[in-house]
């Protein structure tokens, strides 16, 4: 690109379209009620859905081959790691050499799993009983992330119904009854919970929490703690996990479950990634909890989540026979940065919209009632970009819309973004933007798992054949079912508080009543093996993938690997 | 507003629109500024406008320790740096900082640093809460590196002598914006652990010091006496029985919600003294 002169983080061609956005803004402030009456109807959310949404256009699915769940439709870049050879060779370990003897192994140290080995622990499980082996540090996890919020239905005039109601047309009406009566109601134990650790919500002074609206919900039920409200709630309890002594190994992914001769969980092979050793790992119980699939860049899309966002657990759990769901849905974030280019895809917190910003195009005018659900919102914001070309274009070749975010300070009043956007204030003043003075430019980001693991309402993971299994439990982003087709703002952290802690109580029990599971095994990786010869797999596609690949093309291309220091 | 019609009928080929999105949002091929970065004292040509950790990245390392959220919140890549004759030692995050042409970089990969744990429902607040679990904050010498260290341009040096103080609000308010990469901890020639004292500060001003939600504590005697099962059982038969139904309940709830909500929680925080 040639030089561009830059005004204030913009280069001065954007600065003519920002400029039509400031002509526009008093009236568009006046008209903020107005906004409602570009709801659309059911009918036009399935239009532009259909047309715009990447889930939906052709070309991006396939159909599994093999599995619990062959004839299933889902991403391309799902189907490639779950059609994987598995990276690990079951005649290279010594099963009857046991390094962890546990009650309950965690797989995964986000928020799910530090949730679950708390409440494994409160149930009476000591501490040192239980392992939670993770694959970065302890906490880096998209439950770090989240900014928005958490949702509650905990004022008079809501109820978990409504609540139930939002989550249930948010996700299409697909969502399993039983998780999603958990989470509303459970929703609620949850928030007294974390008013004991002394999460720092944001309150008033007579302690009721501050609330908001989130898109596609009927009450404002949305608590937060500024924007960071992942982090606040995962280094609390991280804290706690620490407080209480809970053994953790970092760097060391789970690559392989371990099942027993009669069927059931019974462990996991860990992989120190450092020393490049494997530790066998035998638990009475067996929590999974590794989240999502961002770093997978399904549709090419860049991607809020978190450096380790592989989907190792659905691959994992899908050799060892669980049933997956809701696979063929991806949440698309609406708004993710769209420039500055060192931030592009990262996450813009839907609670930006819900402060008072409103989306516009080029032009400054107002296209899209703000607040509808992720998926439909996604789908307008592609529409004004790729189809109706209202929209701006970055010197790097992305397309955005802009949000207005000064129009939060003048609704507000001044400061009002500094008091409650303050992460995201940060984020472009570091690459030279001030969001009170000037609109930011977003574009859809790949941003959830709406489905994965199919799980009950004790967290049991089911198998092919329906039945749970007695010692395999999954919580947070893993696991499918609760939010259908689309999950809603602030019901992820509630999802992993909510599973994870039922993970935990269920594995309490668990290890409590019973004895060590029979005999280890890996057969289930040969057998998975058998079935990927049968179907043309290259043989350089391995999994799980642990970690995403960012290396430049020309170093990868003169790379060599020598057969010393291996 | 903008127009009249919501949705106008566009004729697309949505398959070629995600191509287009796929190629906006990869790395150009061609490249015309470049700068030159030295990667624990080796120089690599990287191009210019990176992060420091796509630059690394893109010269060729993978990271296993060092990146975590890529996004500012997790602390993983704390670094250290600094630019060819000068004199100053400066702190970043490598996923938010842009390369500039002459850093000499390297990163952190883990802070080693003691924790005090505590039972967090017998500890109490009290005027020497801090020293007693964190004494050597009274070695602080105010010489303010920490605050200079800090990625976040947070007040630390200001919230340890508040700790010193015992203001648990003063340490827990100022801390608040703290992602715990722990260079504050690597830079205090008092060998102070910042970002776990204000960890432990936040927890007790949550617990001890925000009041406790008197709404939340009536929501949840009803869900004890478990006055919501009826309505969650109809629901369930409804989903079974009649979708339809379910349907325009869901379309009745969140319009005639969305102008109800607004309307109650107007007047229930005039009554309250607003928000």
């Amino acid at each position: 690109m040639a030089e561009l002169k830059m005004i204030r983080g913009y280069p001065e061609y954007m600065r003519e379209s920002i400029e039509l956005v400031e002509k526009t803004r008093e009236e568009r402030i006046r008209n903020k009620e107005k906004e409602i009456e570009l709801e659309l109807s059911m009918k036009e959310r399935e239009e532009v859905l259909s047309k715009f949404h990447p889930d939906y256009a052709p070309g991006g699915k396939r159909e599994l081959r093999i599995g619990p769940n062959k004839g299933d439709i889902v991403p391309n870049e799902v189907a490639d790691i779950l059609e994987a050879w598995p990276a690990l060779n079951p005649d290279d370990v010594d099963l009857s050499d046991i390094d962890y003897d546990v009650d309950i192994l965690v797989i995964g140290g986000g928020g799910a799993g530090t949730v679950a080995s708390l409440w494994a622990n409160y149930e009476g499980i000591p501490a040192e009983n239980i392992l939670l082996a993770t694959k970065l540090r302890h906490g880096d996890a998209n439950s770090m992330m989240a900014q928005g919020g958490i949702q509650a239905a905990d004022r008079p005039w809501d109820s978990p119904i409504i609540h139930y109601m939002d989550v249930l047309g948010g996700g299409h009406f697909a969502n399993k009854h039983e998780l999603v009566k958990a989470l509303t109601e459970d929703a609620l134990l949850i928030m007294k919970w974390h008013e004991e650790l002394g999460v720092m919500y944001d309150k008033d002074e007579n302690g009721n929490f501050i609330e908001r609206w989130g898109g596609g919900t009927s009450r404002m039920r949305l608590h937060s703690a500024k924007d960071y409200t992942g982090m606040e709630i995962m280094r609390v309890i991280r804290d706690e996990a620490r407080n209480r002594g809970i053994p953790v190994l970092e760097f060391s992914p789970a690559v392989e479950l371990i099942t027993t001769e009669d069927g059931e969980i019974g462990g996991a092979i860990l992989w120190n990634m450092e020393t490049k050793e494997y530790y066998v790992v035998r638990a009475k119980a067996t929590v999974l909890a590794t989240g999502g699939w961002g770093r997978l860049h399904i549709r090419g899309f860049p991607t809020t989540n978190h450096y380790g966002a592989t989907a190792d657990g659905l691959v994992m759990s899908y050799r060892a026979g669980a049933r997956l769901r809701d696979l063929d849905s991806v949440q698309y974030h609406p708004t993710g940065a769209a420039y500055p280019e060192q931030i592009v895809g990262l996450l813009i917190t839907e609670k930006v919209r819900t402060m008072g910003a409103t989306p516009v195009n080029k032009y400054g005018e107002t296209f899209v009632f703000p607040l509808e659900p992720r998926d439909v919102e996604a789908s307008v914001f592609i529409r004004e970009c790729y189809a109706r070309n209202n929209c701006v274009k970055t010197p790097t070749g992305m397309r955005g819309i802009w949000l207005d975010s000064p129009m939060i300070e003048e609704l507000r009043g001044e400061g009002a973004i500094r008091k409650n956007l303050d992460a995201m204030y940060r984020m472009y003043k570091r690459f030279g933007i001030d969001m009170t003075k000037d609109p930011i430019l977003v574009f859809p980001t790949l941003h959830y798992q709406n489905g994965g693991v199919e799980i009950n309402a004790n967290a049991q993971v089911i198998k092919a054949n329906g039945e749970p299994y007695p010692r395999f439990f999954a919580g947070g982003e893993v696991e499918g079912g609760v939010h259908g087709k689309n999950r809603l703002m602030g019901n992820s952290l509630l999802d992993y508080n909510v599973f994870g802690r039922r993970a935990g109580i269920s594995a309490a029990k668990v290890a409590r009543n019973s004895g060590k599971p029979g005999k280890l095994t890996l057969k289930h990786v040969k057998l998975f093996t058998k079935e990927v010869e049968k179907i043309n797999v290259p043989m350089w596609r391995k999994s799980p993938i642990l970690l995403p690949d960012y290396r430049g093309k020309r170093v990868l291309a003169r790379k060599i690997d020598l057969p010393v220091l291996e | 507003m903008a127009e009249k019609k919501k949705v106008e009928l566009l004729e697309v080929d949505s398959a070629r629109i995600m191509n287009e999105i796929k190629k906006a949002a990869s790395p150009p091929e061609e490249v015309e500024h470049w700068v030159t970065i030295y990667v624990m004292g080796k120089p690599y040509k990287v191009p210019a406008g990176l992060t420091i950790m796509k630059a690394l990245e893109y010269a060729g390392y993978r990271y296993i320790r060092g990146a975590g959220c890529r996004a500012g919140f997790c602390g993983a890549c704390a670094t250290i740096y600094r630019k060819k004759g000068e004199y100053r030692f400066r702190t970043a995050l490598a996923c938010q900082t842009t390369v500039e042409d002459g850093m000499y970089l390297a990163q952190i990969p883990f802070v080693p640093a003691n924790k005090a744990t505590y039972d967090i429902d017998k500890v109490k607040p009290s005027p020497n809460v801090f020293l007693e679990y964190y004494p050597e904050i009274a070695r602080c010498i105010s010489c303010n590196t920490c605050t200079k260290a800090c990625p976040q341009e947070l007040d630390v040096m200001y919230y340890i002598q508040a700790a010193i103080r015992g203001d648990v609000e003063r340490v827990a308010k100022l801390s608040f914006d703290c992602i715990q990469c722990g260079l504050c901890t690597l830079r205090c020639p008092a060998e102070i652990q910042h970002y776990h004292l204000a960890q432990f500060a936040r927890r007790l001003y949550g617990k001890y010091y925000l009041k406790k939600s008197p709404f939340l504590k009536e929501r949840l005697k009803e869900l004890e006496k478990g006055v919501f099962e009826k309505g969650f059982e109809m629901i369930k038969k409804m989903r079974e029985e009649n979708p339809e139904k379910v349907k325009e309940l869901y379309r009745y709830l969140i319009t005639k919600g969305r102008e109800k909500e607004k309307k109650t929680v107007e007047n229930t925080l005039k009554f309250r003294g607003g928000d």
